[in-house]
């Protein structure tokens, strides 16, 4: 990989990372640190044109004069269906929600399955529609696709990827970059409800709790926490796989401060808190797929609060933490009495524990 | 070998007579009492859980002793500052680290 | 009640670290090791470390049951789960762990049947479900998980579950106590013990550590409270000159331990004469063994256990960590070549290892404000 440039506003290098691995494992899709080196060390130099730029959830797009924001995401869940949604849901969802965190209205979506032979066709079907309505609920149009069979055994019954393309709000300019000691960070409802829902409904651990995923469109909050504080806002992110720990970690990295939380201000649901409690999981590393991160300067950060509390879904809105200096490119947590602790990156998927 | 968590039991299983229902801040797991077998405990019992085994039953009242225990440390030397706030002393106490 | 919030009240956490500054001998410097690897968690995890004075050390012991195991357990419990129609099933901790060929999970990459429980009779279960297949489980763990373990095979052999096996690696804790004691290297001056493995022994097979050796020993729960308040009671001993044993776990931990487990402990399982520890080297009587009357429910009765030997790499010093005489940034491969992510030893792997617990929530929070780690 080519030596980086050090940064020009920060005068900071990005840590040259190299993907050593000699074989694909689990943990490089988990979201974490494995999967931050597989696109970092081989994905990024090789294929990606702008590998100085911190990688974000969507891409900014000139064609023709017209600045448009990309993004792309595959959906490879297990169960198909779970309490709260279903993969077709997590689809729509997911794109809508890539495009609202890197600051655009979400306009369009295209949609590829990949299908086990042996799918029962009513299977197929309830998850088309559970995308028809998704999309209508997000305000997306799905404007085209394809669709592959496999042999039966691969694929999971079915992998859905989609790309979708919105339109930034004017006003808002999100960049790792632009962060600042004495930013607030803010998160917009409880966490953890989607990863464990998912444990919990494959069934092996044979818990049951009365949860259900949080998968919804969150651009409705983007769009009203940019009308009063769009000058204040630096940085989003959905925090789904690898949940708000590692979303957290890749601002510190790439902004080079230290993100300070409180832990008492986390909010987390009691059946989420129940079971990593008895698993020995974190929830901070538990995925979302209904919530955002954003931070935002201080002297808008109570404006941008109060509005996404007045706004419908944004009630449990809160504002978990604060950016300092140090420790530089960490995410550190502190109880009420003071006691703190560094939080990282999960290695791969959060493992359940006895120990 | 130690993650153990506190829980209550909140149904005995119909059928068995060594699994019950525990309840973890809104998480449900059937557990089995085998363990407990010599005082097996009733709905509404708390219990240690782990690894789907109840391996103690908790006592409340020792809890409450102990927290008990523990608010009022530090009162006793609460009441001492006072006491040499008043000069009434003569006590040679070295400085707190 | 709820048993857990109660213990973290912040107000009374602080009022009781302040009791410790109070009762802690400026000119000391207090050594105390907690033996169990989720006190070593519960440290980390609550950021006590912050705050408790300078002059008061916590030592990690060896209580660490993915820690102590030998690699060549984990390459031949996988050799077992290599035979045709064998589910290998382990709790989450063991999936990381490397063996010389591979970790479990990596072993399920590669297409092995490797499946997470969270208790042994969930492996049953699984047993019960697949009668076409052998469920094999590889259990760990000190007496707090033992009994589980038993009481899992009592219930197959009386239902007649013929497609389940246990490959033990259950451990003791009493001689790990014993190698950390018997080290020349050591100097401790008392013992935060073990609160859930002594809700299964009780109190009393800890007496020898204060008769014998005379070092104070204080049962311990797992909450802040818990915790600080163990470190009040070693104080108040030390201070007086004292050496016994103390419960600070009343609510949970009988002093007599639980009967019902024993029983079920001594049923199934026997002493091996020696079993080697990672790190400690054999260690005579402090490792089970499925008894000859549940050999049919015993995986190394049932395979044939390949049984080779691994060694550490000599530049590992995992034992001297282990023993709480080296500090884990001591350990020449310490972020280097080890590191979480790729382990060379044990106490890498488990999160609540010395190492993995130093490096994931002390190493970072050092090295992010320019400072020293302690030497």
């Amino acid at each position: 990989m080519a030596s980086l440039k050090p940064d020009a506003a920060t005068g900071r290098v990005p840590p040259k990372v190299r993907f050593r691995d000699p074989q694909i494992e689990m943990a490089h899709g988990a979201g974490g640190i494995a999967s931050r080196r597989l696109i970092e060390g081989l994905f990024a130099p090789l294929l990606f044109d702008s590998a100085n730029e911190p990688l974000g959830d969507s891409a900014a797009l000139e064609i023709a004069g017209a600045r448009v924001a990309i993004t792309t995401d595959c959906f490879v869940v297990k169960p198909l269906g779970f309490p709260g949604g279903s993969i077709g849901e997590l689809a729509i969802n997911g794109t809508v929600n890539d495009l609202a965190v890197s600051g655009a209205r979400p306009h369009s979506i295209v949609v590829t399955f990949i299908l086990e032979a042996g799918l029962p066709t009513d299977v197929l079907e309830a998850e088309v529609r559970a995308m028809a309505e998704a999309a209508q609920r997000a305000g997306v149009s799905v404007v085209g696709g394809d669709t592959k069979v496999v042999e039966h055994g691969m694929a999971d019954r079915m992998y859905i990827t989609t790309t979708g393309v919105g339109s930034f709000l004017s006003g808002v300019h999100v960049n790792p970059r632009s962060v600042r000691s004495g930013d607030r960070v803010v998160l917009s409802g409880p966490i953890g409800d989607h990863g464990i829902t998912i444990l919990l409904a494959r069934g092996d651990l044979d818990l049951e709790a009365d949860l259900r995923s949080d998968t919804r469109s969150v651009f409705p909050l983007v769009e009203a926490m940019a009308r009063v504080a769009a000058p204040g806002l630096r940085w989003m992110r959905d925090p789904t796989r690898g949940g708000v720990a590692t979303s957290l970690n890749e601002l510190a990295r790439d902004c080079g401060l230290g993100i300070h939380l409180s832990e008492d201000r986390i909010p987390v649901r009691d059946g989420v808190r129940g079971a990593c409690e008895l698993l020995g999981l974190d929830p901070l590393h538990i995925a979302n797929e209904g919530q955002f991160l954003a931070v935002v300067a201080p002297d808008y950060a109570d404006m941008a609060l109060n509005e996404l509390r007045q706004t419908i879904g944004g009630n449990e809105a809160v504002i978990i933490g604060e950016v300092h200096e140090q420790p530089a490119g960490s995410v550190l947590i502190t109880t009420e009495y003071g006691g703190s602790r560094i939080i990282d990156m999960l290695v791969g998927d959060p493992l359940p524990r006895i120990c | 070998m130690c993650l153990a968590i506190p829980g209550k039991i909140v149904e005995l299983f119909p059928g068995s007579q060594h699994l019950a229902t525990v309840e973890v801040a809104g998480v449900r797991r059937k557990v089995d009492l085998g363990l407990l077998q010599d005082d097996l405990p009733i709905s509404g019992d708390w219990v240690l859980i782990h690894v789907g085994f109840a391996m103690s039953k908790i006592s409340e009242q020792d809890a409450l002793d102990q927290m008990q225990t523990l608010r009022i440390l530090g009162e006793d030397e609460q009441a001492m500052q006072e006491v040499r706030g008043y000069g009434l002393d003569g006590i040679d106490e070295r400085k707190p680290a | 009640m709820r048993f857990v919030d109660e213990f973290r009240d912040p107000e009374v956490v602080t009022r009781t670290a302040e009791e410790i500054r109070r009762l802690a001998d400026p000119s000391r410097h207090y050594r105390i090791m907690e033996v169990c690897g989720g006190h070593t968690h519960a440290i980390y995890r609550f950021g006590l470390k912050d705050i408790l004075p300078a002059n008061i050390e916590l030592i990690h012991g060896p209580g660490c049951p993915v820690c102590v195991l030998p690699m060549g357990r984990i390459d031949d419990g996988l050799a077992l789960a290599q035979q045709p129609d064998v589910i290998f099933t382990a709790f989450g901790d063991m999936m990381r762990v490397p063996g010389t060929q591979g970790s479990p999970l990596e072993h399920k990459a590669r297409g092995m049947d490797v499946r997470i429980v969270y208790s042994p009779s969930d492996a049953l279960k699984l047993a019960r479900a697949n009668p076409d297949k052998h469920v094999m489980f590889f259990a760990i763990g000190f007496e707090t998980t033992a009994p589980s373990s038993a009481l899992t095979l009592i219930r197959a052999k009386a239902e007649g579950i013929r497609n389940f096996s246990l490959f033990c690696n259950h451990v003791t804790i009493i001689p790990a106590i014993r190698a950390i004691l018997d080290s020349p290297d050591m100097r401790l001056d008392g013992f935060i013990g073990p609160g859930h493995v002594s809700t299964v022994i009780g109190c009393r097979p800890y007496e020898w550590i204060a008769t014998d050796e005379n070092k104070p020993i204080v049962v311990s729960g797992f909450e802040p409270l818990d915790l600080l308040q163990s470190i009040v009671m070693l104080l108040r001993q030390l201070r007086a000159g004292e050496a016994r044993v103390e419960n600070q776990y009343k609510r949970v931990v009988p002093w007599e331990g639980n009967r019902a487990a024993l029983r079920a402990m001594a049923e199934v399982f026997q002493l091996r004469p020696y079993f080697e520890w990672r790190g400690l080297g054999f260690i005579s009587q402090s490792a089970l063994r499925i008894r000859d009357n549940y050999a049919e429910w015993d995986s190394e009765h049932r395979f044939s256990v390949p049984g080779v030997r691994v060694t550490d790499p000599k530049a590992a010093q995992c034992g001297e960590v282990l023993k709480g005489v080296l500090k884990p940034a001591q350990c020449k491969l310490f972020g280097r070549e080890c590191t979480p992510e790729h382990p060379v030893g044990a106490l890498m792997v488990s999160s609540e290892g010395s190492c993995a617990a130093y490096y994931n929530y002390e190493y970072r929070k050092a090295m992010a404000a320019s400072l020293a780690w302690p030497a």
